[in-house]
């Protein structure tokens, strides 16, 4: 048999046809009997196998069943100890006067468990009668059980008042399977001012499931609710979980709870206090009115921000307490995307806020000495181009060396040395100042930015870099975006002469009464050839401030405490040639972006400030110079009303 | 030569519908059996109990209408089937959709499937055409071929990882080359073989939770309130069943929820506590009463095609009876193989009776060459 089929498979290989043949040939040739009675073999073997098999099984159910019977009965009768987790407290957060941030207010549910209820839609029907609650209330608890893990208990209603609670209290022995729960939950008392930093919990939801099952913490979260979704919420969020206790009771046949037998206690989440003062945060929030935008107070020296804002804003309350499917999609079709946290995530034009960085570089590299004069006749040709670069100032500044280019904004100055540079250069020097990279500020949401490169353009576009647009860049525009955060730290390097810092939100961690200092982070310093040219550079900021010529001497008059700074004014939409701009009838979008960094006091400076506000009639020197300006004076009014307060 | 034959034969109503009456039975029986203990183990869920009714409805539709086919078309029908399975498993390991910490899911846009499940069909019938084609039992290169064509989606649903569907295919295919009758000196070869494979296994292909259930397996006290907690409330349950049980919605274990997974993985041990040792044997001889019956279509398909299906689609099927059982009374490891036709759940459900479906397609068209 075997080797009349091997013989066969030789043949097939000389022809097709006759390989057919064969095969037709082949089927009579197979013995029929012989396969047959091959396979019945097989069954037969296959059989006895199934039979030992079951029969092990049936044994081993004997051994289990008949056999250690009792014992496993014992064990039955035992297993009325029930182990219910407990959800540990979350920390608070305080801000850097001790003034509570986020805290846990006790509220009280009506928790319905299905499972235990006979009949649902009666029981629902009577509690509304009892309740007096809305028929959408039914729907979303329909809608919040399919969600829920099976036999669980799901939330009816989630604020209680005294009154319904009372009302149910009397009543309690009609709902089997209906209980009030006393729980903890989150509470933002200054709501939408601090939303970004802060971030919010909300209901741990599949996505955050499937993240802790992969990180192995599924069981220290068995009790909890709710995580943090953003902002230091989430970026703490193992500091602030805290660990998981235990309760062992003893249940009745129903499965309630007669006694409890042992407590191991949950251990609470620590407590974060951050260099926030939300005195400040406020006057900020307050400070941006109605314009989108985003404001930073920094400290320099380490990096810790004073206050962070972007707008608009939300209230971060509506999550911590169940968003609604309306107020999400709220936030989710606005125009003004306010779920953006636009510190770290809006990519802004830079415009002219960065040239003091690009002065630096040229500087460093030898391009330009602190004296090299270039003559600005309003507008700048790359050589043998048509086309005109023009200045802010249409008539030129005339001489200009890399002070007055700083003073009074000069573009023409900038484009040339841009070109000198070339983009590569540019690109290799600015991402030592941070520019391109996030800055590690402690919240997830951070973008980088775009600082590009012929590498860049290369790999987003596929397409070679053209000069003019070097041209453009040396002025903070074409492709170069900075997020808020990264100005802070960009101008947080000149302040320091070369160093780095990593920007904080938290200040210290409190476990108990033991107070942990945060741990204070720099980044590669930046190491310039001649340090001297850091006092050019801030001399020529100082002098934006203080002298007449300068573009934010007007922002700053008469301030009670020195500063430096630089204005920017950054275009949303290219201008044509001859066309002439005008922001109040162009488009609300399309207008120009009012930028300023700046620091304080101009010597051993203490904070960085830095204002985007998008889409404004005015430009830096402005619109945000003078937001920069009353934010500092109140910085500097509260420091001093401490001061006074320590005397 | 069926033709002249079908037509001189008197059909009965049930050959007519290609129902095989005594396979149809045992499985409707153990329907019954599945919703009865499912709406135990959930608690009285009515709900759940009517998604498992509606769904095991379903998957007999299903299991009819397959059985329609004619053998002839499942044997064409072999590689194709298993040539898409191939293709979607590895669109599974590179676009999945990760559930439970394994990549199981193919997202289509409009339905999201499990191709590993489509394997449990499409192996068998592939090696059966394979090895068929050339008579049995088979060349040496023909069942290296056949074994290699075996190992492909083995080791493709291993990734993901799915341990215990990995082991149905692979067992699947094996009966196939068994059943084609392979001599015993490579069987006991292949036996040598998986013993010296399972050091490498341990040490380099099992993933960490894998490992954690096997050690728990040797030893549940070990981890009583982790990984073996399931193990040890199951033999409770079954343990404390007794010879006659608690009686039906009375398991004191299941019902107060001590038993994790009661409902689906578990749910032998939930029929144990309630029906006792008399519920066990009698759910013992159903089984028995489905298997034999496979077997013996088996031995009464004509052709080596039909003959290899039918016989390794049987005795997978009685792989998961034994992998399920031994698993949740601790004779083996847990590696999530739900109980057949019982467990909650409509995945394996379609599957499985897809299967019944190809043996009754082959148990009733059968019948004209027998008077031969």
């Amino acid at each position: 048999m075997q080797k009349v089929s091997i013989g066969l498979g030789a043949s097939r290989r000389t022809t097709l046809i006759t390989a057919n043949k064969m095969k037709k040939k082949r089927v009579t040739i197979r013995d029929h009997h012989a396969e047959a009675a091959l396979f019945g073999r097989r069954v037969f073997v296959s059989l006895v196998v199934v039979v030992i098999a079951l029969g092990i099984l049936l044994s081993n159910m004997y051994r289990l069943q008949v056999v250690n019977h009792h014992s496993f009965q014992t064990r039955s009768n035992d297993n009325r100890i029930k182990v219910v987790p407990l959800a540990p407290n979350r920390g608070l957060i305080y801000d850097r006067h001790g003034r509570i941030l986020a805290e846990n207010r006790p509220v009280l549910s009506l928790e319905v468990t299905p499972e235990k209820v006979t009949d649902l839609a009666d029981t629902l029907t009577r509690l509304q009668q009892v309740l007096e609650f809305d028929d959408e209330v039914i729907q979303s608890f329909h809608d919040n059980r399919r969600r829920e893990r099976r036999f669980s208990q799901v939330t009816l209603l989630d604020h209680l008042t005294e009154e319904q609670a009372a009302r149910f209290a009397v009543r309690q022995h009609d709902f089997p399977g209906v209980s009030i729960e006393a729980r903890l939950v989150r509470h933002y008392p200054y709501g939408d001012a601090l939303t970004h930093a802060l971030g919010y919990v909300a209901k741990i939801n599949p996505n955050d499931l499937n993240k802790l099952r992969e990180e192995n913490k599924q069981a220290n979260y068995a009790a909890t609710r709710v995580i943090g979704k953003l902002g230091i919420e989430r970026y703490y969020e193992e500091l602030l979980h805290g660990t998981i206790g235990f309760e062992q009771v003893e249940v009745d046949i129903h499965g309630r709870a007669i006694r409890t037998l042992s407590v191991q206690p949950p251990i609470p989440g620590q407590d974060l206090h951050l260099e926030i003062d939300i005195e400040l945060q406020q006057f900020a929030y307050d400070l941006l009115g109605n314009d989108r935008g985003s404001i930073i107070l920094m400290d320099p020296r380490d990096g810790a921000i004073r206050a962070i804002v972007s707008k608009p804003s939300y209230d971060p309350n509506w999550f911590a307490q169940g968003i609604t499917h309306a107020q999400y999609q709220s936030l989710l079709n606005s125009p003004h995307s306010p779920l953006l946290n636009r510190s770290t995530q809006g990519g802004y034009p830079p415009a002219s806020t960065v040239k003091p960085q690009v002065a630096l570089v040229g500087l460093d590299e030898g391009v330009i000495t602190p004296t090299t004069r270039i003559w600005d006749p309003g507008w700048f040709q790359i050589e043998g181009v048509n086309h005109r670069y023009r200045d802010w100032l249409a008539w030129g500044h005339g001489w200009v060396d890399v002070t007055s280019s700083l003073v009074e904004s000069c573009d023409t100055f900038y484009y040339d040395l841009a070109l000198k540079l070339g983009i590569d250069t540019l690109h290799d020097h600015m991402v030592r100042y941070g520019f391109g990279e996030r800055t590690g500020i402690d919240i997830n949401e951070e973008a980088a930015a775009v600082m590009p490169s012929r590498g860049w353009k290369r790999a987003r576009f596929n397409q070679p870099w053209y000069a003019g647009e070097t041209v453009s860049v040396g002025i903070g525009q074409s492709y170069w975006t900075t997020t808020p955060i990264q100005l802070a730290v960009g101008t947080a390097v000149l302040t320091n002469r070369g160093h780095r810092p990593v920007p904080r939100l938290l200040h210290a961690l409190q476990e108990g009464d033991i107070i942990l200092p945060a741990v204070v982070e720099s980044r590669e310093p930046v190491v310039l050839n001649n340090a001297e040219h850091w006092d050019v550079i801030l001399d020529a900021l100082n002098r934006t401030v203080s002298t007449v010529k300068g573009t934010a001497h007007r922002a700053f008059r008469g301030a009670s405490y020195t500063s430096g700074g630089k204005t920017g004014t950054a275009q949303v939409r290219s201008i044509g040639q001859e066309e002439k701009y005008n922001a109040e009838e162009i488009d609300e979008r399309y207008r120009d972006n009012a930028m300023y960094v700046g620091y304080a006091p101009a010597t051993d400076p203490e904070v960085v400030v830095v204002v985007a506000v998008e889409n404004t009639i005015g430009g830096g020197g402005s619109v945000a110079a003078p937001m920069a300006r009353k934010l500092l004076d109140f910085y500097f009014a509260q420091e001093q009303a401490h001061a006074q307060v320590e005397q | 030569m069926p033709k002249s034959n079908s037509n001189s034969a008197p059909h009965s109503w049930w050959q007519r519908f290609h129902i095989d009456g005594p396979l149809l039975f045992g499985l409707v029986l153990l329907a019954l059996v599945s919703i009865a203990t499912v709406y135990s183990a959930s608690g009285q869920d009515l709900a759940m109990t009517e998604r498992q009714a509606f769904r095991i409805g379903l998957a007999f539709v299903g299991m009819l209408v397959i059985a329609q086919i004619p053998p002839k078309a499942i044997e064409r029908f072999s590689l194709p089937l298993f040539s898409i399975g191939v293709v979607l498993l590895l669109g599974v390991l590179l676009f999945g959709e990760s559930n439970k910490g394994a990549q199981r899911w193919l997202n289509l846009g409009v339905i999201t499937i499990q191709p590993s499940e489509l394997m449990k069909l499409a192996v068998p019938m592939t090696i059966a055409w394979f090895i068929a084609e050339h008579g049995i039992p088979p060349s040496k290169r023909r069942m290296g071929m056949a074994f290699v064509l075996l190992m492909v989606p083995t080791l493709m649903i291993a990734k993901q990882p799915d341990l215990g569907t990995a082991i149905l295919i692979a067992s699947s295919g094996i009966f196939v080359l068994f059943l084609a009758g392979i001599s015993w000196r490579l069987i006991l070869f292949f036996m040598g073989a998986i013993g010296a494979f399972i050091p490498v296994l341990w040490f380099f292909l099992m993933h960490d939770y894998q490992r954690r259930r096997v050690l728990t397996f040797l030893d549940p006290e070990r981890d009583p309130l982790g990984a073996g907690y399931q193990i040890i409330q199951s033999k409770i349950a079954i343990g404390s069943g007794g010879i006659e049980g608690k009686g039906w919605l009375q398991g004191t274990q299941s019902q107060l929820e001590f038993l994790p997974e009661r409902h689906t993985d578990f749910i032998f041990s939930v029929f144990s506590e309630e029906f006792g040792l008399v519920g066990v044997i009698g759910l013992f001889i159903l089984y028995g009463f489905i298997i034999v019956r496979g077997l013996i279509i088996a031995i009464r398909a004509q052709q080596v095609y039909q003959k290899l299906l039918a016989g390794s689609l049987i005795l997978t099927f009685f792989v998961y009876v034994l992998v399920n059982i031994g698993m949740v009374s601790g004779l083996l490891p847990v590696v999530g193989v739900p109980l057949p036709l019982v467990s909650y759940g409509g995945t394996s459900m379609v599957t499985l009776l897809a299967g019944f479906g190809l043996l009754m397609a082959i148990a009733t068209n059968q019948r004209f060459v027998m008077h031969h």
